[in-house]
């Protein structure tokens, strides 16, 4: 079995960390570089070199999301046997000072070093910083950007997905087989029949994290009891949904998470081929999936006979190319073969008949995520978390009116109220909550009145919206709804394919009455009009962009219908509402 | 990327003349020129050019005979693909629903007040192009732009205007002096 070589491989890459006296971790995922992460890293870099001090000092990492994007670039400190510390808003002018408080100086000449002038930062310039810090005492500067990791934003959160998330340097496999991975991956291979794995995976309880909830172990059965060769699994990374970006970030942050979970779900259903079908404008992601496939082709992780067994499976990347339907399975799989990506009558299910006709399984990124966890800890863990119906934990981008916005996975069942006020720090400048939108452009509304209802499956359809992938977008009292519906509604007339006509017409029309009302010139009869066409298109239209394409207009106009009435009795007052 | 030996660009010559097409062969012959691959060769027509010319979904069609009007079929059918060239700056305004709620169609006005021109298009003298992204994913940062490349979070109209203003009149003083000294 190969993978005694790989666990020597991670135990060494243990044994190099743990020379280090301390670990400096950048953030480096998109918000974080968006804010000027990438400067901070090269900064942090060269104030630990100019140090001059032991090489085993410090080690300044390159790492993924660590959750609280507001407040990036982020940058933690984890010495042994002490506390980690975390600061956010790092800058340039910051990084240096950080490095110079928790890293000692080595010798330093008097004379500048000659090579040393080429270097933005200096040796002299650390030891001024250290004189400046111990000057300033308590009253200095990088105090105000600690961030205390005792906060409820940290502490409510439970990891699985993003477990190794913020702590494992993305682009190395070592990393990550040093933080126990592809373990799983070898238990399953060495341990377990297909079966065993279909029937763990069903017992966790664990269910599609891509918003429709199918429970997994179920479809793996499905596509396991087909007796046919040339089965394929297929990873959903399309997300389209605007406010969402979890499956981005995992698949950036901790790629081979990703692709352990898919190599698990092709042994269970005797698949030999895959793909990870990868949105167009996630560039990193593309070339971080493209990098962990080809280290784990060359440590026989991928290919002929994966680590050792006689079970070969092979991994390819295909890039979507922007089309928001093609979330949606059977369009998905039109994608994948090259043609436009519209959907198709259901049945026959991709589990019967998918890519190229074969049986192929479909999961979500966050769902393969799940099951290295799953196998590791065992389904009764997974299932001990959560609630009754709805197991194990959800990722959320937690965007929007709020103090703190970042990425945070929760487990099942607790309350939006949780959420947004202690996750969440509550609402930004001191306003008053409206709602909270849930599954972007498919979801709806939720107001305050049902802050308290647990995040799941169920309660969240029975309050008119669904669970969604994951987008959570936190909205307060300066907006107005049914502009707020208007926004979603020119998304899905945008993203609409035109194949079934209630969508493709239906959304429109939808999209005119809403302006309609807007502008001022609607009347009772148009608010019925909107009403009754936007039941139609939810109940006849093909796949499921079209059948929820009106959740957004149907649960404003269930909780926020003053708002409407508003604006046939007093025209115009929704004008220019977004502020 | 997938090519394990880099290709040197001056042995090999494409008989059109243009480099750019090298690219598209070498993911036609990555896929042995299967029809299924027509959504990856279009994707590295547009990494390729920048943009889908009439010719190139030509000649796209003829190397993986596929029909001209189901080339020309999927590729308007994706949001990514465009067939026009883009402006010199290009200039893209998050339009996820975060941004939204934080004012991204304020920045979208200011843009299109400055140079006249509505989202999606270049302006005529070829030196700005406004794009809408669905979402560019850092809702964290909303409202967020990406100016040539360069991403910028927590973004007023006003200083949008005045950075994209200024990379375009760096570009413009550039233009009028090569005319100077032509």
């Amino acid at each position: 079995m190969i993978f005694n070589t790989l666990e020597e491989i991670g135990q060494k890459e243990l044994a190099r960390q743990d020379k280090y006296k301390r670990r400096i971790f950048c953030c480096t995922s998109t918000a974080c570089l968006s804010a000027g992460a990438g400067q901070v890293h090269t900064s942090l870099d060269q104030s630990v070199a100019a140090c001059k001090c032991d090489e085993y000092e410090a080690e300044v990492v390159r790492t993924g999301c660590m959750g609280l994007c507001s407040s990036g670039p982020l940058v933690r400190i984890e010495e042994k046997d002490q506390d980690p510390i975390l600061y956010g808003n790092v800058t340039t002018e910051l990084a240096p000072q950080i490095v110079s408080r928790h890293v000692p100086m080595g010798e330093v000449e008097d004379e500048p070093d000659r090579d040393d002038q080429d270097l933005s930062i200096t040796p002299h310039d650390m030891l001024h910083y250290r004189a400046s810090l111990r000057k300033a005492g308590k009253k200095a500067e990088l105090d105000k950007i600690l961030i205390p990791l005792d906060i409820p934003f940290f502490t409510k959160q439970v990891k699985v997905v993003l477990n190794e998330t913020g702590l494992v340097n993305p682009d190395k496999i070592e990393d990550y087989l040093a933080h126990g991975g592809y373990k799983a991956l070898a238990y399953v291979l060495e341990n377990m029949t297909p079966e065993e794995v279909c029937d763990e995976i069903l017992g966790s309880g664990l269910r599609g994290r891509g918003g429709a909830g199918f429970p997994t172990g179920m479809k793996w059965n499905f596509v396991r009891q087909e007796s046919t060769n040339g089965k394929f699994v297929v990873v959903n990374g399309d997300e389209g949904d605007p406010g969402a970006y979890m499956d981005r970030t995992v698949m950036e942050d901790d790629p081979h998470r990703v692709l352990e979970g898919m190599i698990i779900c092709a042994y269970a259903v005797g698949s030999s081929a895959g793909y990870l079908y990868i949105r167009g404008e996630y560039p990193i992601a593309i070339d971080r999936i493209r990098k962990a496939i080809r280290d784990a082709r060359r440590r026989k992780i991928l290919g002929k006979s994966v680590m050792g067994t006689d079970f070969g499976f092979n991994a390819d990347v295909r890039i979507g190319a922007g089309a928001f339907v093609c979330g949606e399975e059977t369009a998905l799989i039109h994608s994948v073969e090259g043609k436009r990506g519209m959907p198709r009558m259901r049945p026959p299910y991709p589990s019967k008949s998918g890519l190229w006709d074969a049986p192929t399984v479909i999961n979500n990124v966050e769902t393969m995520a799940n099951v290295p966890s799953i196998i590791n800890n065992g389904a009764q863990w997974y299932a001990s978390i959560g609630t009754k119906k709805s197991k194990g934990t959800k990722v959320f981008a937690l965007a929007g009116h709020l103090r703190n916005t970042g990425l945070i996975e929760v487990p099942m069942g607790i309350t939006l109220r949780e959420i947004v006020y202690d996750i969440g720090g509550g609402i930004q400048g001191g306003r008053g909550f409206k709602a909270a939108q849930t599954g972007g452009p498919s979801g709806g509304c939720i107001p305050e009145e049902y802050l308290d209802s647990p995040v799941d499956y169920e309660s969240l359809t029975k309050l008119g919206s669904i669970m969604g992938s994951g987008g959570l977008v936190i909205i307060d009292d300066t907006t107005k709804m049914p502009d707020f519906a208007n926004y979603f509604m020119d998304f899905c007339v945008d993203e609409s394919c035109g194949k079934c006509i209630p969508c493709r017409v239906g959304t429109v029309q939808i999209g005119k009455l809403l302006d309609k009302l807007i502008a001022g010139d609607g009347s009772p009869e148009d608010l019925e009009k909107l009403e009754r066409l936007c039941e139609i298109v939810r109940t006849t239209s093909l796949c499921g962009l079209g059948q929820s394409a009106p959740n957004p207009v149907l649960s404003t106009l269930k909780y926020f219908r003053n708002e409407y009435d508003d604006l046939i009795q007093q025209p115009g007052t929704a004008e220019g509402s977004m502020d | 990327m997938t090519t394990k030996k880099p290709i040197k660009a001056d042995k090999e010559v494409h008989p059109s003349g243009d480099e750019r097409y090298l690219a598209i062969d070498r993911t036609m012959k990555q896929f042995n020129y299967e029809k299924d691959s027509l959504l990856e060769v279009l994707n590295a027509a547009q990494e390729a050019f920048g943009y889908l010319s009439r010719d190139l979904l030509i000649y796209i069609s003829t190397q993986l005979k596929v029909p001209m009007s189901q080339v020309y079929g999927v590729a308007t059918f994706y949001h990514l693909f465009t067939f026009e060239p883009q402006g010199e700056h290009n200039c893209i305004i998050c339009k996820g629903t975060a941004c939204h709620v934080k004012g991204a169609d304020r920045i979208i006005e200011a843009l299109s007040e400055e140079f006249e021109i509505n989202a999606g298009e270049t302006t005529p003298d070829g030196l700005f192009s406004l794009t809408i992204a669905r979402c560019l994913g850092s809702c964290g940062l909303a409202p967020v732009i990406v100016l040539n490349g360069q991403v910028y979070g927590k973004e007023t109209p006003e200083a949008v205007r005045r950075r994209a203003a200024e990379v375009v009149s760096f570009s413009k003083e550039e233009q009028t002096q090569t005319m100077e000294v032509g």
